[in-house]
């Protein structure tokens, strides 16, 4: 590729779409504090908060979660129209460009989704496409955040061959797959909709495929590190992600039976338990885009294969 | 690069993926939760409010009563401690000093409140009327009070918020329509009717999460809440024999069978436990 060609690395573009992943993960955090205090209907109606689309209502009780979540969704919003305007103007990839706009797309339908499921008290499928969108917009803003690195910019897909025993593309792809199913039935229980063991069944469908698919990964691919550092993040975040469900269920499930409020530790295992998700998912979605990037598919490999033995 | 990645899935992945996809779906049409057994929340009442009928055949002259005592046995369940700090205006007034606890199960010297006792079957077909009178169910130092309540369907239920702070009224209604109103400090009443007999009706407000109470609405008058003392008293039942239920927002339902004669008293006992 020659140097006209190539996208310029901007460092205060890439910086600035880190700062929103960030802020995005931080808004997790706060939209997971309003289910686990189940605050979610303390501010009763939307876009406005209690009649007013800028007054600060008195922030005690459930308000303060609930309002302070959509304070916060207000600048994780205006921070993606920066990146969106920003974008247009100094990248030369059209695509990303796209990707940009792509993503102000989605934090406005994400926040039209918050609205709906306030104003329609909560249905469970609402409520769940909200908290899976949510994630979604995280991991799309983790990758954004790749694309505009430096390494990635300045690197070239290495080429890798595809291994006989493992089809990486595939298995990354299956990785994200299984984690939005688990997300969606650990997001549908925790808003009514489901009981909690296809959750918990399915956790074990995904320890199996994520520990299948980052050994794999380390052991064929151990050298290359932009396929072992998401690797690794996934084998180290996925057992810290089996420990926080399994205390979540302990402390809302089992011991929270009777409670008659929200208590500490059933809020704070439940919302690391949410926020370890969509980092997890964000890794996920990294090791699928690297290993799209850098091996070849198999067909390509197989073609490789049988030019060299003609 | 492309910015959609095409996926490259194997055969297996794709029969995997579309397995949990199909189980994920198939579950999605579960409910969460079966009634468990004794579980009331937001039940349907078994007598459904007939439409508009003739009035029923009541002989004020010739009415009886049912009274009783709701009893509790075994060791009561400790009351757990009710955390209001995340609200200051909910520690002041009547609950300054004082330590709040859940109203889940009161248990009084063996005899259990909060009861809520009703003519289950056995009334005569007919228009029991309305009362003008509403519920009046009021907010004070961030609790409902009461804490059960019954109205006839239909009748007006009243939400007060006596209490310096805001609150948000929010009954998780399923026979009727659920809503959600925010009620200023010392604001305006909600006036609000509910037309289906609902059972166990759960009332809560979002801003402070502990708030509860259960509405329990019935297409007739004979009901009564079972007091700190346990008793409960029913009055103005047409003689005849009728099943009387007496539910409890942990504990279940009890039912007994009674016999009500002419301007006489019928009891009945109902008794629940800690092994519920």
């Amino acid at each position: 590729m020659n140097s006209a060609s190539q996208p310029a690395f901007h460092k205060g573009l890439h910086r600035f779409a880190t700062a929103l992943a960030w802020c995005v993960l931080i808004l997790i955090v706060a939209g997971a504090l309003v289910t686990s205090n189940d605050a979610g209907l303390a501010v009763p109606d939307w876009p406005t908060s209690f009649g007013s689309l800028y007054k600060i209502p008195p922030m005690v009780g459930g308000v303060k979660y609930e309002h302070g979540h959509r304070m916060i969704a207000q600048f994780v919003g205006l921070l993606t129209i920066i990146l969106a305007v920003w974008t247009q103007r100094v990248e030369k990839r059209v695509w990303m460009r796209k990707f940009g706009w792509a993503l102000l797309g989605l934090v406005i339908l994400q926040g039209v989704l918050g609205g709906i499921t306030v104003l329609t008290l909560l249905p469970w499928y609402v409520s769940t496409g909200h908290g899976m969108l949510a994630q979604t917009f995280f991991s799309l803003t983790l990758l954004f955040s790749v694309f505009t690195s430096k390494r990635w910019i300045e690197a070239e897909a290495r080429g890798l061959q595809a291994s006989e025993a493992l089809n990486l593309r595939a298995l990354s792809v299956l990785t994200v797959a299984v984690l939005y199913v688990q997300l969606f039935l650990g997001a549908a229980f925790r808003h009514g909709g489901l009981h909690f063991l296809p959750h918990i069944i399915g956790a074990a469908f995904v320890t199996a495929i994520l520990l299948w698919t980052s050994i794999k990964a380390l052991t064929a691919y151990g050298a290359v590190p932009e396929i072992k550092k998401p690797a690794i993040g996934i084998l180290a975040l996925l057992f810290v992600q089996l420990g926080l469900g399994f205390a979540a269920y302990l402390t809302r499930v089992e011991w929270g039976r009777d409670a008659v409020q929200p208590l500490p530790s059933m809020v704070w295992t439940t919302v690391a338990h949410v926020t370890m998700g969509a980092l997890l998912l964000g890794k996920a979605f990294v090791l699928a885009v690297q290993a799209h990037r850098h091996v070849k598919p198999a067909s390509a490999a197989a073609l490789d294969e049988k030019v060299a033995t003609a | 690069m492309k910015l959609l990645i095409i996926p490259s899935l194997s055969k297996h992945s794709f029969v995997i993926v579309a397995t949990l996809a199909g189980a994920m779906w198939l579950l999605a049409g579960c409910e969460q939760k079966k009634p468990e057994a004794g579980s009331h929340e937001g039940h349907a009442s078994s007598a459904a409010a007939p439409p508009q009928q003739a009035p029923a055949p009541i002989n004020p002259a010739v009415t009886g009563t049912v009274s009783g005592v709701v009893t509790f046995a075994g060791a009561a369940p400790k009351a757990a401690t009710i955390d209001m700090s995340q609200d200051p205006a909910c520690v002041m007034g009547p609950n300054a000093g004082k330590e709040s606890v859940s109203e889940a199960v009161v248990v009084k010297g063996g005899k259990l409140a909060n009861v809520f006792v009703y003519v289950k079957e056995g009334l005569p077909a007919g228009n029991y009327g309305v009362p003008s009178e509403p519920v009046v169910i009021d907010q004070q130092g961030c609790r409902y009070v009461p804490h059960v309540a019954g109205a006839v369907a239909g009748q007006k239920v009243k939400f007060l918020n006596s209490d310096p702070t805001m609150h948000n009224v929010h009954p998780d209604a399923q026979a009727n329509s659920p809503w959600n109103i925010t009620q200023t400090p010392k604001g305006d009443p909600i006036e609000k009717s509910f037309t289906k007999p609902e059972l166990m009706m759960k009332v809560s407000c979002n801003q402070h999460p502990w708030m509860r109470m259960y509405l329990n609405v019935v297409p007739h008058p004979f009901f009564a809440v079972s007091g700190l003392d346990g008793k409960f008293e029913i009055k103005g039942l047409p003689p005849g024999e009728y099943t009387v239920a007496a539910v409890h927002e942990r504990l279940g339902e009890k039912t007994a069978r009674i016999k009500v004669a002419e301007k006489q008293t019928a009891t009945a006992e109902f008794g629940f436990g800690a092994t519920q």
